[in-house]
């Protein structure tokens, strides 16, 4: 039972930590797939945000301009991204593994001398230190970037759905042709969206490095900006369903860990394969749902 | 897209000097990518300091120099023209399919699995290996079929679904070398049972590059007759031109998919079975070597055509074949070729945009091409 206890609380923690990354990914791309493109590059986003915060925090000491540059880092793929998608006959999918491999490169490449030395990190709030649980106080100590990230979900379908520039987003996602009726440049619309993903996805990357885990190394991300992108999918396009969505897949990337904190290690690399084979599931569950076709942008490419 | 792809559907009606600047263009814009590519990479290293001409002399040593650096260059390809190839097939479909990498690794475990007992019951090694090329092939091919049946059937995106599959092939192969297959004498690096230099699969004779690339060349030949000389590859490249058509005329869409990711799997699982059988002789983290990545970029600078695969990825494999002069004698990180190769695939996308832009790849009357 308490073990049960225990495992429960490391899940928890867990889940808070480990959907961070997500949450931020998953609303980039949803911005980005809202307005008609798919950016399936954002795990390239990720990693290069990583590496950038790692070695902002280190060099100028302070975290959050870390988490600054990374989201630059994040805004100029995205923006790249953007601009070479609204050339004739170029596949977005096709340019989205492309970028993967060009931004874990770049990232990989500049990262070689951060792999050692330690860089500031953000400070955790304390959210549970009146509980006087040790384990609860440390599952509970959050990082404001999660915060900021569930702020910027709220704010983003409050705007997807009530203000004219959500309207017009939402109109170059559905139909490119009435958007230009209304004398709308989809192109440019798009331009921008996948830039703000791109900036989002980047942040996503500085959480990893200068948060949990924490440090700077190549194995740091596995496809977690692969698998915000399907979540997006599955969260049907909606910024707070998104919340959720990213909290369960960070639940499911916690069990191997929490099994971990009190003994059991059999059948780790399976446990580590949980999010993978989960969000595969999810896939198929979601893939052929109605109310995912209903809800899907009409332009998108991946859905068709 | 559309009328290119009505082109290479219907070769027969193209008069010859069409088809003459058709080919100069598939070959020229490929071929300009990759020189403004190396252009870019040029600037790139001039800007951290590092000396371009060095870089392409030791490149160019590196990669054919010797008779060395070319059977190591060819060594490196053997796998990438499989995998290569594992990306090609589906996309002649219209699948973007980029699993590659775990139905390599799959398919070399696999094949190290099946080969415990054989080499433990002294099976002769001219049976072992068919068996453990086979048990490679099925593993990849009905890890990728997986992925060809879920776009089919569920609706499933299979670039995600083929990526998502890769990570957990990867996660398979360790479950079981760390846990039941582990060989208890590997410390450091958990690995199964080595296969033992007997049940080793020989290099091509007179050479030092193995098997692997033989059986490559004869693949990306076998693989291009299927798909431009028959009624299967006809199917299948009018599935992948217009899938709704292909529909409407009764073709089994479906089917034509998942074969063609099975067959996909098959080439990936090959070259995980001589990764084994050549290389490392037991299946370990090493076969996690990118090689399922680069086949994507070979098989985009080679536009999906088996036979071109072949060239590209004896490119490619130079390029890796240099990477560890290169990392030495410049000082430069290994994820050098990351990024080289990550600027190609970039510019290579964007190269796409440039066909049927130039007039001099025109043919004069073009009054019925759009």
């Amino acid at each position: 039972m308490d073990q049960l206890v225990t495992v429960l609380i490391a899940m928890l923690g867990g889940a808070i930590r480990v959907s961070t990354p997500f949450m931020f990914v998953a609303l980039g791309e949803t911005l980005t797939e809202k307005s008609g493109r798919i950016n399936l590059g954002l795990e390239g986003n990720l990693v290069l945000g990583a590496m950038v915060a790692y070695a902002t925090s280190y060099l100028t000491g302070s975290p959050w301009l870390g988490v600054l540059a990374a989201g630059s880092s994040g805004l100029v793929l995205g923006a790249l991204h953007g601009y070479i998608c609204k050339l004739p006959k170029v596949n977005d999918i096709a340019i989205g593994i492309a970028f993967m491999s060009f931004g874990t490169g770049l990232a990989f490449f500049f990262g070689k001398p951060f792999i050692q030395p330690s860089a500031p990190q953000l400070d955790a709030i304390h959210l549970g230190d009146w509980t006087g649980n040790p384990a609860l106080a440390q599952a509970l100590q959050v990082n404001p970037l999660f915060f900021v990230g569930i702020i910027v979900a709220i704010a983003m379908w409050w705007a997807l759905k009530n203000t004219k520039w959500g309207l017009i987003v939402r109109m170059a996602g559905d139909s490119a042709a009435s958007a230009k009726a209304m004398g709308v440049s989809v192109d440019l619309v798009r331009f921008l969206a996948t830039a703000a993903g791109g900036f989002m996805a980047g942040i996503g990357g500085a959480f990893l490095s200068l948060s949990y885990p924490g440090i700077w190394s190549q194995g740091l991300s596995s496809g977690q900006g692969l698998m915000a992108v399907a979540l997006v999918i599955f969260a049907r396009w909606d910024p707070i369903r998104a919340i959720f969505a990213a909290l369960l897949f960070g639940a499911a990337g916690a069990i191997g860990p929490s099994l971990q904190s009190i003994g059991i290690t059999q059948g780790y690399y399976f446990f580590n394969a949980a999010p993978y084979i989960l969000t595969l599931v999810i896939l198929v569950l979601s893939a052929g749902s109605k109310a995912s076709a209903r809800e899907a942008p009409g332009e998108l490419s991946i859905t068709k | 897209m559309t009328a290119e792809t009505a082109d290479a559907i219907l070769p027969a009606k193209r008069s010859s000097s069409v088809r003459v600047l058709k080919l100069a263009e598939t070959v020229a814009i490929p071929v300009g990518a990759v020189v403004v590519s190396a252009l870019l990479f040029s600037v790139f290293l001039l800007i951290i300091g590092k000396d371009p001409l060095q870089f392409w002399s030791l490149m160019w040593t590196g990669g054919f120099g010797s008779s060395f650096s070319i059977q190591n260059s060819l060594q490196r390809a053997a796998p990438l023209i499989l995998t290569g190839l594992a990306f090609a097939i589906p996309a002649r479909i219209g699948l973007t399919m980029i699993g590659g990498e775990g139905a390599l690794v799959l398919g070399g475990f696999a094949a190290a699995a099946i080969a415990i007992p054989l080499v433990s019951n002294v099976v002769p090694p001219i049976v072992t290996l068919p068996l453990m090329a086979a048990a490679g092939m099925l593993a990849g091919g009905l890890w990728i079929g997986l992925v060809g049946w879920l776009r089919h059937y569920r609706g499933v995106n299979e670039t995600i679904s083929s990526l998502l599959l890769s990570y957990i092939a990867i996660a398979i192969m360790n479950f079981f070398v760390e846990g039941a297959l582990r060989d208890p004498a590997s410390a450091n690096k958990p690995s199964t049972l080595p296969i033992g230099d007997t049940y080793r699969i020989g290099s091509i004779p007179g050479t030092d590059v193995h098997w692997g690339f033989a059986a490559g060349i004869v693949l990306a030949i076998a693989l291009w007759v299927l798909m431009s000389r028959t009624t299967f590859g006809f199917a299948a490249r009018m599935t992948g031109g217009n899938a709704r058509a292909a529909k409407a005329q009764g073709l089994p869409v479906g089917w034509l998919m998942v074969i063609c990711c099975i067959i996909a799997g098959a080439c990936a699982g090959l070259a995980g079975f001589f990764e084994v059988a050549a290389i490392h002789g037991q299946a370990n983290a090493s076969l996690v070597a990118g090689y399922g990545f680069t086949g994507i970029l070979v098989a985009f600078l080679a536009r999906q055509n088996p036979l071109a695969v072949v060239p590209v990825a004896i490119l490619f494999g130079a390029i890796a074949a240099a990477g560890g002069v290169i990392q030495r004698r410049m000082g430069l990180p290994d994820a050098t070729v990351l990024v080289l190769q990550g600027m190609l695939f970039v510019v290579l996308l964007v190269s796409e945009t440039f066909y049927g832009r130039f007039k001099f790849f025109q043919p004069a009357s073009s009054g019925d091409r759009v």
